[in-house]
């Protein structure tokens, strides 16, 4: 059995986040997650939306996290080596009654902190983003919002924290923790961990997690949200994040794009009872398209390339960030929802402080890495760069996927920092993310995959057991 | 940058017929680009009989026709071909850059003859509802799957899509020792050839779905049913036909889109419904001496009218040379 | 019985009434040429195919060749002529054209190459 100080049970973006925090501090991490790479639950349905922290009540964990997280994660993103885009968001009103909101939303959102908020005119909205459709009287223009790629940011925390000491095991589900007071004995599949404080990150799943030490005193309703991706080429579609007036459940049909260029569209806000219920709908398609249209009239459906599904962790109105006093050690990072991408680094700390409260010795390390090693792509660099790149490593001129111009030396470097499934060769390059879906490249990235992780061809998954893309090898099998 | 008189950007059966064209209408520095390690493109996966009953009047297996290509190529030392090489880039005054292992090459033909073929639509483009588990291929993927690298997709397949790339895999999965339990059509009559109905489909007693789509796929891993559904006159579903039928892979081949984002990139004008550039004559685009010929002008059914058209390109690409001297 | 089918021999796709009685066809009308004719009676009393497949190699720079039949072979014998392809490793290089097999499956057609393999 190993004995750690802290225990974090998820990998996704809040996990890994307060995984990086901690490995500044002399204390032994290990961080469970049951899915076959990190973020694969929740964190990878996300939009990438770097939130300014409008549309939150002051007063809110929501609100504060997300204020403080925005500016945490532009510093982190220079540390930590990730493409921060900072777009600006619009929040736009098409009638007078969604104007008066708006000035509403400002005040909230001063109060909150929220930097450089300002009112802006339909003149102002021509001028700026011409596509707007031209039925929307005025905006609430907040220039800190910024997009980032969140599955990319979760790898990003995870390695930093790797190369700082921390311990991260995949395809390691906890399926019972019992309270041996002091600490905890986590049981899996794959061994026993014990530790003295344990963090539930644990996304969709927090409730359940929570259960196991008897604490249910919230529920995890999960919340689909069907998202649509336009192609590339109408990467020019918009200028800012475009926003609705929010809703109770949600902050509505938004016009955004992906930080790797792709326009998209959506979410939906649909509570549904499956916490694997990742289906697209047709009903979804229209919703969204219809939203869309409202603010960018000059969207068709011909342009969609892809869409997905993600379910938002939804519990109760606010982020469940505390101390269980009952279970002493036991600290439960429940429900987060939007804005939780935003606010991760702000929650890392916030739990950093939850621990020193609860009296775990937290000394800073002598030697903290506070980079990471720099890596490239080619789909993200001027041509002119990318021929040093190839005189240094000739592998960067080996181009395995078209659509996103992704060569073997950065598949072959995707798997070396922990890529073990084509989901995760896919969320770390684009390979496969691309117009043609991995027609053109998959042949390659299962080749890559078997040399490097000397699995057999049949044994490459999508995304772990149960996955594998080929059934047989006809002529090795 | 090196200066070349003719580029040819494709090295399948389009790209090679266009510089062999061009070569023997009197162009003597002529480069082909291509971005495999062999030259055939997509029918060196075509295993299946079914060319050159036009153009050699004999009936032939893909890397046959295309073997009768490569040899002619072979034979024409001043043709030089590179293989291994993705153009990335192509400006308007026909720059072209590409990246081979080791070095990004940049090369200004007087010339450009683009023979990029064509990617097939996925099953996102056609909004097909549910899940994105494991098991869902295009057709072209599950044959270079099988054909290439000996791998075998699945065991129980449906197809989606009844064009002749559907039917052909049908027939392939089939003789694989896989079983393949329907081809779902949404349009009244299939899209592909008779011979192929006979020879892929009756043969092997693979039931077809006319006026069908498919309405769902289930599965969280791995792909574990579909569920089709039938449509009427006005492709609005009809109740209560709903029908489920179990399989762990689906092959989506529904159509081809011609690959044009290069020459798009450069400007030409584009015909946004096709993706292939308008042209007020065959293989000629908004930029002269920018020619695009095969399967990335026009789907064509038979490779026999990719050789046809892709010989007039190189003939053009001649012409063009010759008169701006 | 007539049987009504379609002649696939070339691209103009004559429609035949086939006359079939007991197993054998007795007059085949609708055909343009004698080959419709000939289709017809195949078809209706050995259907013949001409089998395409690949085949593993053994240290060459392919993982598969593919291959065809010479000539056609009885429809009946498809699966017989997948599985047998299976057991076939071939080691040494060809050209397109080139023999794998002589007298496949006994039936008196060659196995070819359709790719060449180094």
């Amino acid at each position: 059995m190993s004995k750690y100080d802290i225990v974090i049970i998820g990998g996704g973006v809040v996990g890994t986040a307060i995984a990086r925090e901690l490995s500044r501090y002399k204390v032994k991490v290990v961080l469970l997650e049951k899915e076959a790479e990190l973020a694969f639950g929740v964190s990878k349905s996300n939009s990438g939306i770097i939130h300014p922290g409008t549309q939150h009540s002051p007063g809110t964990l929501k609100g504060k996290l997300c204020v403080q997280g925005n500016a945490l994660t532009r510093k982190l993103a220079k540390e930590l080596f990730i493409d921060f885009k900072k777009v600006g968001e619009l929040i736009v009103a098409f009638t007078g009654e969604e104007r008066t909101r708006l000035e509403q939303l400002k005040k909230d959102g001063d109060a909150c902190g929220v930097p450089s908020l300002k009112m802006v005119t339909k003149a102002w909205l021509k001028k700026n983003e011409p596509n707007l459709s031209g039925e929307a009287l005025a905006a609430l223009y907040a220039p800190t919002a910024g997009i980032i790629s969140p599955y990319r940011w979760v790898y990003d925390f995870a390695e930093n924290a790797i190369s700082n000491g921390v311990e991260i095991r995949t395809e390691t589900k906890a399926e019972k923790i019992v309270i041996t007071n002091p600490g905890f004995e986590i049981i899996t599949p794959k061994g026993n961990f014990s530790a003295k404080y344990v963090i539930n990150a644990a996304g969709l799943y927090a409730d359940e997690i929570a259960r196991m030490v008897g604490i249910n005193d919230f529920k995890i309703c999960p919340r689909k949200g069907e998202e649509f991706l336009l192609d590339k080429k109408r990467e020019n579609l918009t200028r800012h994040l475009l926003f609705p007036l929010p809703s109770k459940t949600s902050k509505g049909i938004l016009v955004t794009r992906t930080s790797d260029g792709n326009p998209m569209i959506g979410p939906t806000a649909e509570d549904v009872q499956d916490r694997e219920d990742l289906s697209t709908t047709e009903a979804g398609l229209k919703k969204v398209l219809e939203g869309a249209k409202k603010m960018v009239p000059s969207i068709n459906e011909n342009d969609i390339i892809a869409y997905f599904a993600g379910l938002r962790p939804a519990s109760g109105d606010d982020f469940i960030i505390r101390h269980e006093d009952k279970v002493p050690g036991f600290i439960n990072v429940a429900g987060i929802q939007s804005p939780g991408l935003t606010a991760a680094p702000a929650i890392a700390l916030m739990v950093t402080g939850l621990l020193k409260q609860a009296g775990l010795n937290m000394k800073k390390k002598l030697f903290f890495h506070k980079y990471r090693k720099k890596e490239y792509h080619l789909f993200s660099m001027p041509l002119a760069k990318s021929k040093k790149l190839i005189k240094k490593d000739a592998s960067y001129g080996d181009i395995v996927c078209r659509c996103e111009m992704v060569s073997a030396k950065e598949v072959r470097e995707a798997i070396a920092r922990g890529a073990r499934t084509m989901d995760g060769v896919k969320f770390r390059t684009r390979a496969q993310a691309g117009r043609c879906h991995g027609s053109f490249c998959t042949s390659r990235l299962m080749k890559i995959l078997a040399e490097e992780t000397k699995l057999p061809s049949t044994g490459i998954t999508k995304r772990g057991h149960g996955s594998e893309i080929v059934k047989e090898d006809r002529i090795n099998g | 940058m090196v200066k070349r008189d003719l580029v040819v950007v494709g090295g399948g059966p389009a790209g090679m017929a266009a510089a062999i064209s061009a070569y023997e209408n009197g162009v003597k520095d002529i480069l082909l680009i291509e971005r495999d390690l062999y030259l055939g493109g997509i029918l060196n996966q075509c295993i299946h009989t079914g060319f050159g009953l036009d153009y050699f009047k004999e009936l032939l297996t893909g890397p046959e026709y295309a073997d009768r290509f490569i040899k002619k190529i072979r034979s024409l030392p001043d043709i030089d071909i590179s293989t291994r090489s993705f153009v990335v880039n192509l400006k308007k005054d026909k720059t072209v850059t590409y990246l081979k292992p080791g070095a990004m090459c940049v090369v200004r033909p007087k010339a450009l003859i683009m023979a990029t073929g064509c990617r097939e639509r996925t099953r996102e483009m056609v909004h097909i509802p549910g899940t994105r588990p494991a098991g869902i291929f295009s057709a072209g993927l599950a044959q270079r799957l099988i054909n290439i690298d000996g791998l075998l997709p699945g065991k129980e397949v449906v197809i989606i899509g009844s064009g002749d790339i559907g039917l052909i895999m049908a027939r392939r999965f089939t003789l694989q020792g896989a079983k393949v339990k329907a081809i779902v059509e949404i349009q009244k009559q299939t899209r592909g050839l008779v011979r192929n109905v006979v020879q892929c489909v009756e043969d092997f007693g693979i039931p077809m779905y006319f006026n069908h789509k498919v309405s769902k796929i289930h599965g969280k891993d791995r792909v574990e049913k579909i569920s089709i559904v039938q449509i009427d006159d006005n492709m609005k579903d009809v109740s209560g036909t709903e029908v489920e039928i179990g399989c762990d892979t689906v092959l989506v081949s529904v159509g081809l889109i011609p690959e044009n984002e290069l020459i798009e990139m450069a400007g030409v004008d584009m015909d946004k419904r096709t993706n292939s550039p308008i042209s007020k004559e065959v293989n000629k685009t908004s930029i002269p001496g920018l020619f695009v010929c095969g399967n990335s002008f026009k789907v064509y059914d038979y490779v026999d009218s990719v050789t046809a058209d892709s010989e007039l390109a190189g003939k053009l690409a001649a012409q063009y040379l010759r008169k701006t001297k | 019985m007539i049987r009504k089918m379609i002649c696939i021999e070339c691209p103009k796709g004559c429609s035949l009434s086939v006359d079939i009685e007991g197993c054998k066809v007795k007059t085949v009308t609708g055909n343009k040429c004698p080959r419709g004719a000939a289709y017809a009676i195949a078809e209706n009393e050995e259907p013949m195919r001409i089998f395409t497949a690949t085949v593993a190699t053994k240290g060459l720079n392919l993982k598969l060749i593919p291959v065809r039949t010479n000539k056609p072979i009885p429809k009946k014998d498809l699966f017989l002529a997948a599985d047998e392809t299976r057991k076939i490793r071939v080691e040494k290089p060809l050209k397109a054209g080139d023999t794998v097999t002589d007298n496949f499956l006994g039936l008196n057609v060659k196995l070819l190459a359709t790719r060449e393999v180094a």
